[in-house]
């Protein structure tokens, strides 16, 4: 570790903090329906549509609103991947994609996971990136802001069952929030060298001789999109280490940034929207610490390098798999920044990463994604670890535990506790059965316990809805198509569905003034309770399978083991 | 009842974002990137003598001893394949990995990490300014030029981190490799 490389990572960090006061703000403001400039053109959505922005919806309406929403666009997505050949904008002429295929893609944009078992430039048209994924990269990020939004109402609300209407939440966050964003990004892009055209390659023939074809597309505005929505889908299959996604560590910056931006704003949207601004800081706080301290831990492991390449005459970080214009600081924080959040874009290649570094991308995946998170789910699935620390705290002292004057009873707890399990069942049921079949071992790239940590790799990323992946996997199988799908399905809406029921409980509730007895949820005891909390709960049952991958895997590479 | 009262909002946002979000902002784009940055917007391409000789930003593949070599790259079928980027995948304890850089490293020692590596993207345009001083050696052998007048170009090619602190030193292979052709020996 360097100095300069200290410097990178924390400048960066303080860039995303110091937004995400003003974007928090500004999310609050969007989602607390105040009348702002596009509202002509919110107007005639909502007639053509027919929705009554007037009229809220109680927690089922929403999630059956949203699950509306999820099912149409996945219906789509899946007809266009399908019928790819016969849309326009194919200028390389590319087949549809096969049923499993196409199904496992739908899923994973639906969700937000952008799990990629295709390789973009090599099997899908110009046509299917721009109104295919694009369009999901925007709803579905808008979506899990909405939902946010409905929780943190929930709390900010007494006596009602209405927790808003999920169609203008989406209308909203859309028009307000991801488009101004998006076109900014954009734009910076595109004159920092990532490509937006409608070509979908040039061929040049190089200085020694030889013809190179080099594919293009309109990259810049899905690529703004897929980290500004904490998507994570590549245009390439190398994802944001391709140049053309992602031409130098300017942009780079800008990329990181932009996928933390919205995550870390959401809390502060959260404090305003509960009219508990400091509240709402304590989990910016708590999340901004975390994850300084994985990205640390990340620099460290792959600044130490790999001893068995130092032994060979290969001196220096872990190089392998990362570009030479990023460096080891930034491939470490970007690294962690997409496996914090849910949005799985690489500019390095996880599956080479030393033992430790993919260890820490695991643990971050498997602590739910609320440091920060998706953009929305990681608001709500923080919450989720707020009312289990309440809960723990008020069992601690043999109170009714409250948070920010809602009492939390046995209905909030066993909801959360049941979005808590979907995780580890998904992850850990899935990885089990897939390493038992000869399909599951025949998809391994390595051997060893690395072999394991890509298959356990694979579903955490699903569950948690993040997309990045140990891409050795041969991941296009019945076995993981169909597999990886439901996993995405349950990561996503089994986690989401009991979460709004929380909000529908929780918004029904009197909000009871603060008391002497009352836990204070804006200092640093409370701060610390919960870091301890996501560790514990997050992280501590996948422990056993961490010890028999990146663990073991660590010890191996110490010992001079290769497999 | 309440499903069917979903599916008309839901097809009419699906439908005006797939019109908007999908065809009319990312065509615009196309449009616009082709005023605000013509060369950019279609992959910052480098013409000589009249026809396309790669990109600035991908890397190609150069193995004859008087260009500059990049980085390994592990796309397929063939290495720098900008048609389908790759990167190895090999993890930190994989046989293949340690016998390849056992093979490629033929006894040196103290190799720049960057030489015997393959990048994220097997499109890596640049290499290390440690990687590029190893080279000079064996380009101004095989071009019969002095060593100085080869180290001074790659000293001059040698681009810095953005603001002096962010991304690492590099040197872009191809136009150094094009400086080089354009020298008069």
């Amino acid at each position: 570790m360097t100095l300069i490389g200290w410097v990178q990572i924390a400048l960066v960090l303080a860039a995303v903090l110091a937004a995400a006061f003003p974007l928090g703000a500004w999310i609050a403001t969007v989602l607390g329906g105040r009348r702002l400039a596009l509202a002509p053109v919110e107007r005639a959505l909502y007639r053509a549509g027919g929705i009554d922005p007037e009229r809220g919806m109680g927690w089922k309406s929403y999630a059956i609103a949203l699950l509306v929403l999820s099912a149409v666009h996945f219906a789509l997505l899946y007809a266009i991947l399908r019928l790819q050949y016969w849309l326009p904008f194919n200028p390389q002429g590319f087949a549809g994609m096969s049923p499993k295929l196409a199904f496992n893609t739908a899923i994973s944009f639906v969700t937000n996971t952008n799990w990629q078992a295709y390789s973009g430039e090599a099997a899908l048209s110009n046509g299917a990136q721009m109104f295919g994924l694009t369009v999901h990269n925007f709803l579905s990020a808008a979506a899990g802001i909405a939902a946010a939004g409905a929780v943190a109402r929930a709390f900010a609300r007494a006596g009602t069952g209405d927790l808003g209407n999920f169609w203008v939440d989406l209308t909203r966050i859309t028009l307000y929030v991801l488009l101004p964003l998006a076109l900014v990004v954009t734009i910076v892009l595109i004159a920092l060298g990532v490509p937006q055209t409608l070509a979908g390659s040039v061929d040049a023939i190089t200085l020694e001789g030889a013809k190179q074809t080099i594919a293009l597309g309109p990259v810049a505005f899905q690529e703004a999109i897929k980290l500004l929505g904490t998507n994570g889908g590549g245009f390439f299959n190398a994802n944001s280490a391709h140049p053309f996604e992602n031409p130098s560590a300017i942009s780079n910056i800008l990329e990181n940034w932009s996928l933390l931006a919205i995550g870390f704003a959401m809390p502060i949207a959260f404090g305003r929207i509960v009219g508990r601004p400091r509240d709402g800081l304590a989990l910016m706080i708590t999340m901004a610490i975390l994850l300084a301290a994985f990205t640390l831990a990340l620099y460290a492991a792959e600044a130490a390098g790999n001893p068995l390449l130092h032994a060979l005459g290969l001196p220096g970080g872990n190089m392998e798999g990362k570009e030479v214009r990023f460096g080891i600081p930034l491939s470490s924080l970007f690294t962690a920044s997409t496996t914090a959040t849910s949005t799985g874009a690489v500019i390095a290649a996880h599956d080479s990463l030393t033992p430790l570094g993919g260890m820490v991308t695991l643990v971050l995946m498997q602590l739910g994604e609320v440091i920060p998170g998706g953009v929305g789910s990681g608001l709500y699935g923080m919450l989720v670890f707020v009312l289990l620390t309440v809960f723990i705290a008020g069992l601690m002292v043999g109170r009714t535990p409250e948070y920010l004057g809602k009492k939390v009873e046995a209905r909030e707890i066993k909801l959360a506790m049941l979005a808590v399990l979907i995780l580890p069942l998904a992850i850990l049921g899935g990885t089990a059965i897939s390493l038992c079949t000869a399909s599951g071992l025949g998809s391994l790239a390595n051997a060893g316990p690395h072999g394991l940590s890509e298959m356990l790799y694979a579903w955490t990323s699903s569950a948690a809805n993040n997309g990045s992946a140990f891409a050795g996997l041969s991941a296009d199988t019945p076995l993981l198509d169909y597999g990886l799908g439901i996993a995405m399905l349950l990561g996503r809406f089994a986690y989401l569905v009991p979460v709004l029921a929380i909000a529908g409980s929780l918004a029904a509730k009197p909000k009871l003034a603060a008391s002497a007895g009352t836990f204070p949820t804006h200092g640093v005891l409370f701060a610390t309770l919960l870091a301890i909390n996501i560790l514990i709960l997050g992280g501590l049952q996948f422990l056993p399978a961490l010890s028999l991958g990146p663990l073991a895997e660590q010890f191996a590479m110490l010992a001079g083991q290769t497999y | 009842m309440t499903v069917l009262a979903q599916i008309r909002p839901a097809l009419t946002l699906v439908g005006v974002s797939t019109l908007a979000l999908g065809f009319v902002l990312p065509l615009g784009f196309v449009g616009a990137a082709g005023l605000i940055a013509p060369s950019q917007a279609q992959g910052s391409l480098i013409e000589r003598d009249g026809h396309v000789i790669g990109s600035a930003l991908i890397g190609q593949t150069f193995a004859r001893p008087d260009y500059f070599h990049p980085r390994p790259s592990a796309t397929s079928p063939a290495p720098y394949n900008a048609d389908n980027s790759s990167a190895s995948n090999l993890g930190p304890t994989s046989k293949a990995l340690i016998d390849r850089v056992r093979t490629d490293i033929a006894g040196r020692h103290e190799v720049p990490a960057d030489a015997l590596t393959t990048s994220g993207s097997g499109l890596d345009p640049d290499i290390s300014p440690a990687n590029a001083r190893d080279q000079v050696a064996r380009v101004a052998a095989a071009r019969h030029l002095p060593a100085e007048q080869v180290a001074t170009l790659v000293a001059r090619s040698v681009r810095g981190p953005f603001l002096g602190i962010f991304g690492e030193p590099r040197v872009n292979v191809l136009r150094l490799n094009l400086a080089l052709d354009a020298m008069k020996g």
